[in-house]
């Protein structure tokens, strides 16, 4: 059951999007987030939009997918607009009710700062639907390859990712396991402070501990027996290689990008306050 | 004592892509101080149902007796049940964790809130009926070998003085002679601790030597539910389902098949030998 | 040239104390010495403590012995210049199917160690998906391991191995955390491979069925090769089996009591086929 839960629930589907190399998905999606801070006017954000709904429909995943990504950020979302609307002075005041006041400037920051953040989160979700974490990792490896002259292991945290992502369902399913075995011994979990509810901790997670170590050192005696020694010599059976298509996604993001930052900040253009 | 399951149904991930109903109206009755044995495929929901039995997992419908009261009754209290079910896991030897195996084997009593002096009684008691020796009392619990930490594991569930075992799958992973000193261990458990005893396997031939009584389950459902001999005669419906009969089972009705007049029901060696020298000796005196 | 070979070996460990001190020498492995012709099915039986899974061990340089040689297709495992020519030689697949897979789909896990030994990517391909059908998993390439069942995640194992094109395929008690079909499914594929690949293949293991048909058999106990010969050699030593902690199946102890009560029966009866034919002939 437990092995069913995906990390970073990637969802399957045949879209120009899904086959893209994950480079090209680490980097468009890193210059759109940024992106979306440069723009100081509407317009900007427009053009964010057209770009990411664009994306969206590319992909085949269906919208309710994206949005799901917003639920657990709900609270912030509230907090930050809360924050934004109610405490920021500046130009016309719009609402003033006893002690709660509302500026011009306040309503369009809240607005700018929900859309920047719900953009970045709807950005943030496509990305990791349609690439596979370990497309991620191989990815990043890749990208990442120029730190090896700074003597920074690349190979070896991306080996170490992908080690971890394969294990985590393992590693959840044995927790439940333990998790039982122990509450079948008259654990409770449940009542109890903050302090006894840590200590009861103690008897899972020794377990689990013990057992991560023991998975580590047979993995590491299998690794070696099939003859693996660093990064060095390695090739690889699905080498990322960019195709065309690849190309035209980096031109079509780049184009976005000055677009937007161009027309956000240099284009005048007022509607009511934004 | 007794276990009594009516209609039990268990559905994981309902509404979900990954909706498995793992049992199936499940009916059966487990009286006190039976030694009982449950066998199945893995996927069969064996070790599903167990976790039924101590109020682990849920039945999605259906009534859970024990003792004659329903455990899924208002204010029922599952912790005394587990007190008095003692389940045992695959692999047992997973839950050590305290600072030595007296400590370990400790854990269980004193949740149970006994006193300190109590519990190491009782930790002490369990684990001589392991058989594990006094010396290794204080050794850390993962410096024993691994069938002597199964057999803490299993002290440890014992200390509780439950009034049923449960096992699931206690001889995986043990070696022939480990395996055999694991379930005489547990045989005399049930005799001489006037325990019920459910045993979980998907070995027949090591359960058919000490069972009353054989569950076996396919896909959910109670396949059958007898006693062994009556059992071991479907050993062609047991194959289908990827089970299979004692290697003795096959051999008699092979030989029956052939002609000899020898007892299909057989399923020890003993029974098998005593069959075959009688068949022949009478085919000779007719002769 | 043997394709392994080992002269004296032993291998020590130090015994230590509550605190880490050394307090002496333990040895799992105790003088041994044999060889293994190429294209051999060996078995090697024995209890847990034994020391088979650390002779194991040293067929592809996990371990190296303490004193003694161990060669592997005429290499000493002792010198560190042949240290992965050994271990491409010599593959091994393990007892837990989970904590030796490494990829998060099928295809990937097997390809893992052509990658190591820096085979061309397409030739990867090709070494995947061959091994893939001679295990008959092709069809759950795409498939995440954790789908997959015990006996199917060590047939993964295998052809992750076979991928590697040893000459020798070590199998440490392969079966050991798995049920009946899961056992009978990898029992199955290591056969067929056996069959068409002809390499030489050594089951390390403490169920006697898996080995009547074995060429050869050595039986460990406390470090030593204390019996070895063809199965049926070995079955027909109930007795000295039974003490050694071996299971010996129950078609064989039942021969053995209807010979100890009088019957004809040769000893050393391997399969229910043979006991059945015998004892109707006998009526």
């Amino acid at each position: 059951m437990i092995r069913d839960i995906t990390i970073g629930q990637y969802y399957p589907a045949d879209s120009r999007i899904h086959k893209l190399d994950p480079r090209v998905k680490i980097v468009c999606t890193l210059l759109y987030l940024i992106s979306l801070f440069t723009f100081k006017s509407i317009l900007g954000y427009v053009l964010a939009t057209v770009f990411l709904f664009g994306c969206i429909k590319l992909s085949k995943v269906p919208f309710k997918f994206i949005v799901r990504g917003l639920k657990p950020i709900v609270i912030l979302l509230l907090i930050t607009v809360g924050f934004n609307l109610f405490l920021t002075p500046g130009g016309e005041t719009l609402v003033h009710v006893g002690f709660i006041k509302i500026t011009e400037y306040g309503l369009s920051t809240a607005v700018y700062m929900a859309i920047r953040l719900i953009y970045l989160i709807m950005g943030s979700s496509l990305m990791t639907l349609t690439t596979t974490p370990n497309s991620l990792t191989d990815g990043l490896e890749k990208l990442l390859h120029p730190l090896n002259k700074l003597h920074v292991p690349v190979h070896e945290i991306s080996m170490m990712m992908s080690i971890a992502l394969r294990f985590i369902p393992i590693l959840l399913e044995e927790t439940d396991k333990i998790m039982k075995a122990q509450i079948a011994r008259g654990a409770d979990m449940e009542s109890g402070n903050l302090i006894q509810k840590a200590k009861a901790m103690i008897p899972i997670l020794v377990p689990l501990f013990v057992s991560a170590f023991r998975r580590a050192n047979d993995l590491a005696m299998a690794m070696e027996a099939r003859c693996y020694r660093g990064g060095d010599g390695r090739t690889k059976m699905k080498p990322l290689i960019y195709k065309s298509t690849d190309h035209v996604a980096y031109l079509i993001t780049i184009l976005y990008v000055v677009a937007a930052f161009v027309v956000g900040r240099y284009v005048p253009f007022k509607l009511w306050i934004f | 004592m007794s276990i009594k399951l009516e209609h039990i149904n268990y559905v994981y991930s309902e509404g979900t892509a990954y909706e498995k109903h793992a049992l199936k109206d499940v009916s059966l009755e487990i009286p006190h101080g039976e030694f009982v044995g449950i066998i199945g495929h893995t996927g069969s929901g064996k070790s599903t149902l167990i976790q039924h039995l101590n109020g682990l997992i849920k039945a999605t419908s259906g009534a859970l007796y024990y003792n004659g009261e329903n455990i899924y009754g208002e204010n029922y209290n599952l912790r005394e049940l587990r007190n008095q079910v003692g389940l045992v896991f695959q692999y047992p030897e997973h839950q050590l964790f305290e600072v030595n195996v007296l400590q370990d084997v400790c854990f269980g009593p004193k949740n149970q809130g006994l006193s300190p002096e109590e519990c190491e009684k009782r930790a002490r008691e369990a684990l001589q009926l392991v058989g594990l020796k006094e010396k290794y009392y204080d050794h850390s619990p993962f410096d024993l070998s691994g069938g002597q930490k199964r057999r803490a594991a299993i002290a440890g569930v014992l200390a509780m003085r439950p009034k049923v075992l449960v096992l699931d799958e206690p001889t995986a992973g043990l070696d022939p002679k480990g395996r055999d000193e694991i379930l005489d261990q547990i045989a005399y458990l049930h005799e001489k601790a006037d325990m019920t005893v459910i045993l979980v396997s998907h070995s027949m031939e090591d359960i058919a030597k000490y069972v009353d009584r054989i569950i076996v389950m396919n896909k959910g459902s109670v396949m059958f539910n007898d006693v062994p001999k009556k059992v071991f005669a479907h050993y062609k419906e047991l194959e289908s389902v990827g089970l299979a009969a004692p290697q003795v089972t096959y051999i008699m009705h092979e030989l029956k098949e052939k002609g000899m007049d020898v007892p299909t029901d057989a399923t020890t060696i003993e029974e098998a030998a005593d069959g075959i020298m009688k068949a022949l000796k009478k085919e000779r005196a007719a002769k | 040239m043997k394709m392994i070979k080992t002269d004296k070996l032993v291998f020590e460990y130090a015994k230590r104390d509550e605190e880490g001190n050394i307090i002496g020498k333990s040895r799992a492995i105790d003088e041994v010495s044999l060889d293994i012709e190429p294209g051999q099915f060996i078995a090697i039986l024995g209890h847990n403590g034994s020391g088979k899974s650390t002779l194991a061990k040293h067929m592809n340089a996990l371990l190296v012995p303490s004193d003694g040689t161990m060669w592997v297709d005429g290499m000493d495992t002792k010198e560190d210049e042949h240290l992965w020519d050994v271990r491409q030689s010599a593959g091994m697949v393990f007892q837990n199917p989970d904590n030796q897979i490494i990829g998060t789909v099928v295809e990937e896990d097997v390809g893992f160690g052509p990658e190591n030994l820096g085979v061309p990517t397409e030739e990867i391909w090709q070494r995947v998906e061959d091994s893939l059908k001679a295990v008959g998993m092709i069809e759950y390439r795409h498939h995440s391991p954790n789908k997959l069942s015990g006996g199917q995640k060590q047939r993964v194992a295998i052809a992750g191995v076979m991928a590697m094109r040893p000459k020798c395929i070590v199998l440490d008690e392969p079966t050991a955390m798995l049920d009946p079909n899961g056992r009978k499914e990898v029992l199955r594929s290591v056969m067929e491979l056996r069959k068409r690949e002809h390499i030489t293949v050594i089951l390390i293991t403490h169920y006697m069925e898996e080995v009547v048909d074995a060429d050869h058999v050595f039986v460990m106990d406390h470090g030593h090769v204390v019996m070895q010969g063809t199965p049926r050699e070995i079955f027909s030593q109930v007795d000295t089996l039974k003490h050694y902690r071996l299971d010996v199946p129950q078609v064989t102890i039942l021969a053995d009591e209807l010979r100890k009560r009088g019957l004809d029966i040769p000893a050393g009866v391997l399969k229910k086929e043979e006991l059945v034919e015998i004892l109707c002939r006998l009526n």
